[in-house]
């Protein structure tokens, strides 16, 4: 594997008309190295989403580059994409059909040898089996996202890109994805981003975390560091300092920023 | 990067695999709903219904309805495969829109080809399902069948559902570009195409000005011919090498659109924003 699963540098995105652009990401450059969880962290319309789409390839960044498993996602995303994969409860699978039929159409277009076993064992490990055969819009949130998740481990991915994979679970079910999500990286090593609001959350499962404030970067670090330098308890404290705009923000947005704090 | 290199690169690595896939996405959805099953054969047949009859009061009253037996019943049958080509492209396309698919689709390795492919399979199957029925049904109803028309049929079938997957193409980006407001030009964009398409009449009918947008189009062609093979007994290899030129434009048009539409919703941020 690479050093680093990501790396972006002057990450930029800019929507609407050239002479009045909002700018949803401003010139960000970070590295996540393989093996690692790394987080985003940040309010509404701090950039998050926007950012994991640049990395997925969904949307094209206005400027800079993006390389992900040593590819550049511009350019060559389809020699990377079956190797990571993407969950988000704000893309939903098709509702009317079964929960098999889903995973078994994306096993499909991941190219799996063995789809219906894959399918059978993953519904074993997220305790899906017997919601199978039923219609994908049926399920509860909870069990929506279980099968959001199973889609993302189909292709066993070395990256996994989360979108806030514990939002509007209760706690029960949230630290169960969370557990799981633990276990997974473990077993294989996978590299894991994840966007987040849940600061225990991401104090839990992030080795890195980097904090977004209005498209840019205005901190990064270990959790552990973070709360140091910011002289608080817990992450939602230096959220709410950074939200505040009280927290420093001077070199924060230099990708060896995130390397000295590993 | 140049659009040029955009559309290369979508249009490269082409997997049968996934094209299969998504003809099971699609597949699932049909068979799990047999009232969408009844709705595609529901419009061709009544349609061949009421043409049939008209056919059959015409033909005595009529003499140029006389002399080419079922031209109004084999004019409805292929304008049903024009209609069903196109419905069948942007349908499958709007299943995704309305289930806010895109997001996790994009993010497979499955190209923009990939997907048309399949967009096409399943255009191709929806249109069989529709007209297939009718066309077999007018021939204990009427006593005509479409099928007469030999070897023909099957060149006017492969140019209709051609301009149909054209038009198809064509929809979808817009649909993209615009939202889901442009979604009514899914149901009616081929229809504004029927006058000019001198689907019950001949080309000769219209002002001269509109007889060359008529034969700008495959479809007018393949109508000429048809009428051709009923009236006079004669294949018009002519306006079917028309259709076929005609329609390796439209689809060359149809395909750069669809990926340049594609492309600037990669840009606009559009995949993940779908739905209503």
């Amino acid at each position: 594997m690479n050093q680093y699963a990501i790396k972006a540098e002057g990450l930029t995105k800019r929507f609407g008309s050239p002479t009045n652009p909002v700018v949803a990401v401003d010139a960000i450059s970070f590295a996540v190295p393989g093996g690692s969880v790394t987080g985003l962290l940040g309010g509404n319309g701090a950039g998050k989403t926007t950012t994991i789409s640049m990395l997925l390839g969904l949307l094209l960044p206005s400027e800079g580059r993006i390389e992900v498993l040593g590819a550049d996602m511009v350019r060559q995303r389809h020699r990377v994409l079956p190797r990571m994969n993407f969950s988000s409860p704000y893309v939903e699978l098709p509702h009317r059909l079964t929960v098999r039929e889903n995973l078994t159409v994306y096993g499909h277009l991941y190219g799996l040898s063995g789809v219906a076993a894959r399918v059978r064992e993953l519904a074993a490990h997220l305790e899906l089996t017997r919601f199978l055969d039923r219609p994908s819009g049926g399920l509860s949130a909870g069990q929506k996202t279980r099968v959001a998740l199973a889609k993302a481990l189909l292709n066993r991915p070395e990256l996994l890109l989360l979108d806030e994979p514990t939002a509007s679970l209760d706690p029960d079910t949230a630290d169960w994805i969370r557990t799981y999500l633990e276990e997974y990286r473990r077993e294989t090593g996978a590299t894991i981003l994840l966007a987040s609001h849940n600061m225990l959350e991401v104090e839990r499962l992030c080795d890195t975390v980097l904090m977004m404030r209005q498209g840019r970067i205005v901190d990064r670090g270990a959790p552990v560091a973070l709360l140091a330098r910011y002289g608080r308890g817990s992450l939602e404290e230096v959220f709410l300092d950074i939200a505040r705009a009280r927290g420093t923000a001077s070199g924060a947005d230099k990708p060896e920023a995130a390397d000295a704090a590993e | 990067m140049p659009p040029s290199e955009a559309l290369g690169m979508e249009l490269s690595g082409f997997s049968p695999r996934r094209v299969g896939a998504m003809v099971l996405r699609y597949w699932y959805l049909l068979r799990g709903s047999w009232p969408r099953i009844l709705e595609l054969a529901y419009w061709p047949t009544l349609q061949m219904i009421l043409w049939g009859y008209i056919n059959q009061f015409m033909a005595g009253n009529s003499s140029w309805v006389a002399q080419g037996a079922g031209v109004l019943v084999s004019g409805v049958l292929l304008w049903d495969v024009l209609l069903r080509g196109q419905l069948g492209v942007s349908v499958s396309f709007l299943e995704e829109m309305w289930s806010r698919n895109l997001g996790h689709l994009f993010v497979t390795p499955l190209r923009p080809g990939e997907w048309v492919a399949s967009l096409m399979v399943m255009s191709l199957l929806r249109t069989l399902i529709g007209v297939a029925p009718a066309a077999l049904l007018a021939i204990p109803l009427f006593g005509y069948s479409v099928f007469d028309l030999g070897l023909p049929l099957a060149l006017f079938f492969v140019n209709l559902i051609l301009m149909g997957w054209a038009i198809g193409l064509v929809i979808i980006a817009l649909i993209l570009r615009h939202g889901m407001g442009a979604e009514g030009l899914a149901w009616i964009a081929v229809f504004t195409l029927a006058p000019v398409s001198a689907v019950y009449y001949p080309v000769s009918v219209l002002p001269g000005w509109l007889q060359w947008v008529a034969l700008s189009l495959p479809s007018t062609h393949v109508f000429e011919g048809m009428r051709a093979v009923l009236f006079d007994g004669a294949v018009r290899w002519d306006h079917l090498a028309w259709a076929f030129g005609l329609n390796g434009l439209f689809m060359a048009a149809g395909v750069t659109i669809f990926l340049r539409a594609l492309h600037r919703a990669r840009v606009r941020g559009a995949l993940l924003q779908t739905g209503e």
